[in-house]
């Protein structure tokens, strides 16, 4: 469809895009990323005929951009350009129905039953129909983004060049006019080529991206070969992590901040737990990154009010976390804030440790209710498990814990727990073998992300020997505690 | 469409008007009545009907111009005398007559030839010299250029004019504007260039409504920019300086008439060129029409009347321009 072939090109004096390759396919949609100055709107506008090549060829349809003259070209490609000017006051449709200038000729401009085709789907693709009559300069910016947009799809060529289009526009526009664009490369073929800023929408959008980087192509390819972490730090010279979209397998960037926060490091001890009659609660003035499996926020974010909240043995309810989060919210607990799980032993049960390393200390908390235990090998032999009895642990670490740390914790953790259900012997009552855990266990850990960096959390690494000698201890009395309250020894 | 009876429809009454009223009043009916009172139809076959004409003419020219600059350079207070292409095209006119230029093939046309050279290259040097001082060429740089360039040629008017004694001076008069005492062979004079540069800006209306949206935007919808600009200008300097041969300097009708017409009717310019050219045509005829009878018998040039009205408008649509953030 669209072949750039050793491309050069610029302003009068100054060279801006050197020695630029690549090739679009029909239908495809391409992104172009760089930072400020790295010559992505002057490829645009080379590309577009707007500035003058150098050197190089740019063809369409196995054409030479420059054998076009402007009209055909114009049917070839629509451009949207990054800014817009307009002196007097024209009405939205007049605006759209300049897109159908390249389509009409002679000197009675015949305005065709195509071109009134043209414009109305232009107009119902980007949901302007309702300003129709209205006066362009009465409309909002991102409003007006959006006529210009359907300016360039009244045009109906087969290929769209866009610069920016996303620019000052609120997330909701943003995703609707992406939403838009990329629908006209999945249903018409149409061929895009953007220039982007927000690394993460064209990530998110784009088959391809291309990097630029002073004027060259530093990389291209799909998102996850184009937005890698060194790669992206290179080029833009900013700190930046890449983490998974949660719903599409693009990558995604967040920037990391280099500026030093105030506030004082605090360590986390036994002193930040709070025992009541029904909540055992632990606060940090700051909030904790934490990895969970909670009633109320589970998986990792950051959070400072960790909750452990005992429940009637007989608790029932049809909507677990809306009950226990307007339960939490009568507390003064925010959802934003805070980690919720249930227990059902009681809260003076709990048994909460903490444990010294050499770079900081780590507390551990577990309540114990065996009652429900299971034997995790032989959970396919039952077919219904009443669910009362759980095994809750937190451990709370005074460090910076990688990812990898943060998952061996858990499996560390897990497999201490199970030693401890093994050393009791607690017994799965369906089966009369040892228990490895109950039913309904939950694990928690949270990070301060201060002082040492902690890469792994093995069994055998400072922190994973503390955790598992911690997490087993504090099982063991927990069960024991349990096993007395109910009257078993 | 509503707009074109209304425009045709103020042409006619204003063409009534002119031919009618005046130190004697005429029945419109003795331009077509042949058993009217001889000296009625002396009048108005010889002096007023000429003279409606003429204004006609220069009004629909100006008119016309004005929105075509004022759509090519995206700026709503351009026009031929706001950017001294009035002047460029006086001083052609003048120069003319200083150095008795004449050349033999184009006989009468060598007066309006000459001015319309002296308003395109005038055009031409405001335009390059605007867009030195201001890639983006603002409103305020184009006009104050056009004010440079207007004062400048004016001095160079004057001064042909005082080498020349006596025998230029009326040349002052005709300065100020005035299409009286001209007869038929000024509309002789005017009509060929009127069609012909009317006919190239109306050719050029889409291309006029894509450039409204900037160069670079016209050029991304298939509009071949550098050749319909030099179009534009032609045809712009063409009726300009046929204007001005044929009247003298009558300022601020490219700017006045434009500018209603698109209030009243829409800026699309392929309604707004052919309707100012209406309205330009009726506007000029009254103007005319006041000039010759608010202080009768005495005269007020054309000029003047134009000015008062222009000015304020003028002054309006600076206002408002910049109050809505600037163009």
């Amino acid at each position: 469809m669209l072949k750039i072939k050793k491309l050069s090109g610029g302003y009068d004096h100054q060279l801006i895009v050197k020695n630029v390759s690549f090739e679009v396919e029909k239908g495809e949609m391409l992104g172009i990323l760089g930072p400020n100055g790295s010559g992505k709107s002057t490829l645009l506008k080379v590309m577009s005929g707007i500035l003058p090549m150098k050197s190089g060829d740019v063809l369409i349809d196995e054409k030479s951009l420059q054998s076009y003259s402007p009209k055909e070209l114009a049917r070839k490609m629509a451009v949207l350009p990054q800014l817009h000017s307009h002196a007097f006051s024209h009405t939205v449709r007049d605006t759209i129905s300049l897109g159908r200038y390249p389509h009409q000729s002679g000197w009675f401009s015949s305005w065709s039953g195509e071109d009134e085709a043209a414009v109305a789907e232009a107009m119902k693709l980007t949901a302007i129909e309702r300003y129709e009559h209205q006066l362009l300069d009465l409309l909002s910016g991102g409003e007006q983004q959006r006529v210009f947009v359907a300016q360039a799809l009244a045009q109906q060529a087969p290929i769209l060049l866009l610069d920016e289009p996303t620019n000052h526009l609120d997330i909701a526009h943003q995703k609707q006019l992406l939403d838009t664009i990329k629908t006209q490369a999945i249903e018409k073929g149409i061929t895009i080529i953007s220039v982007f800023h927000d690394i993460n929408l064209a990530s998110l959008y784009c088959d391809r991206l291309l990097l630029m980087d002073q004027g060259e192509i530093k990389a291209i390819g799909e998102p996850h070969e184009v937005v890698k972490k060194s790669q992206v730090e290179t080029v833009y010279k900013a700190r930046v992590s890449t983490n998974p979209h949660p719903e599409r397998p693009k990558p995604q960037i967040t920037i990391l901040p280099d500026v030093k926060e105030q506030k004082d490091e605090q360590l986390i001890t036994t002193e930040n737990f709070q025992v009541t009659g029904d909540l055992v609660v632990f606060q940090a003035e700051t909030q904790l990154k934490t990895w969970s499996s909670a009633v109320i926020n589970a998986g990792s974010g950051w959070y400072r009010n960790f909750v452990n909240r005992r429940v009637d043995a007989n608790y029932a309810c049809d909507n677990v976390q809306e009950e226990m989060l307007s339960y939490l919210a009568d507390k003064g607990f925010s959802e934003a804030d805070t980690i919720g799980m249930m227990t059902a032993v009681q809260t003076k049960d709990a048994v909460i440790k903490e444990y010294d390393t050499p770079f900081g200390s780590i507390v551990i908390m577990v309540t114990a209710g065996v009652g429900n235990a299971v034997d995790v090998s032989r959970a396919h032999e039952i077919e219904m498990l009443p669910a009362i009895g759980t095994i809750n642990t937190w451990i709370i670490i005074n460090g910076e814990l990688s990812d990898e740390a943060f998952i061996q914790s858990v499996i560390t953790a897990t497999e201490a727990k199970t030693k401890a259900l093994a050393f009791e012997e607690v017994k799965d009552p369906r089966t009369g073998t040892i228990a490895t855990g109950t039913s309904t266990d939950s694990v928690l850990v949270a990070a301060t992300q201060k002082g040492t960096h902690i890469p792994y959390a093995g069994p055998i690494t400072e922190i994973g020997k503390k955790i598992g000698l911690g997490v087993f201890e504090c099982t063991v009395e927990a069960i024991q505690i349990y096993k007395i309250a109910k009257g078993w020894v | 469409m509503i707009g074109y009876i209304l425009s045709i429809a103020a042409l006619l009454v204003a063409i009534w008007l002119g031919v009618s009223v005046g130190s004697v009043q005429v029945p419109i009916s003795t331009l077509w009545n042949t058993g009217a009172d001889e000296i009625a139809t002396n009048i108005v076959w010889k002096i007023r009907m000429p003279r409606v004409v003429l204004a006609g003419l220069v009004g629909a020219s100006l008119a016309i111009a004005g929105a075509a600059f004022q759509g090519l350079l995206k700026n709503p207070l351009a026009d031929p005398y706001t950017l001294g292409v009035s002047s460029g095209a006086s001083v052609g006119a003048v120069a003319t007559l200083f150095f008795g230029i004449s050349v033999p093939f184009l006989g009468i046309y060598t007066l309006p030839v000459f001015s319309m050279i002296g308003a395109f290259l005038t055009m031409l040097l405001v335009i390059t010299f605007a867009k030195l001082v201001d890639r983006s060429m603002k409103m305020e740089t184009i006009i104050l250029t056009g004010i440079i360039v207007s004062s400048f040629l004016g001095s160079v008017i004057s001064l042909m004019i005082a080498l020349t004694g006596e025998e230029l001076r009326q040349i002052i008069g005709w300065l100020l504007g005035s299409v009286s005492m001209r007869g038929w062979d000024f509309v002789q004079m005017a009509l060929p260039f009127v069609v012909i540069g009317s006919a190239l800006l109306a050719w050029n209306r889409r291309e006029l409504n894509a450039m409204l949206f900037g160069e670079e935007r016209a050029k991304h919808l298939g509009v071949d920019v550098k050749k319909r600009k030099m179009m534009i200008l032609i045809g712009g300097s063409m009726l300009t300086g046929t204007a001005v041969a044929v009247s003298g300097t009558i300022g601020f009708v490219g700017l006045v008439v434009p500018h209603m017409t698109r209030l009243l009717f829409g800026s699309d310019n392929r309604h707004v060129l052919p309707l100012s050219f209406i309205n330009g045509a009726a506007l000029l005829i009254i103007c005319d029409l006041v000039s010759r009878t608010i202080i009768s018998p005495t005269e007020l040039p054309i000029g003047v009347i134009t000015a008062f009205i222009g000015a304020p408008v003028f002054a309006f649509i600076f206002f408002r321009q910049r109050k809505k953030g600037g163009v």
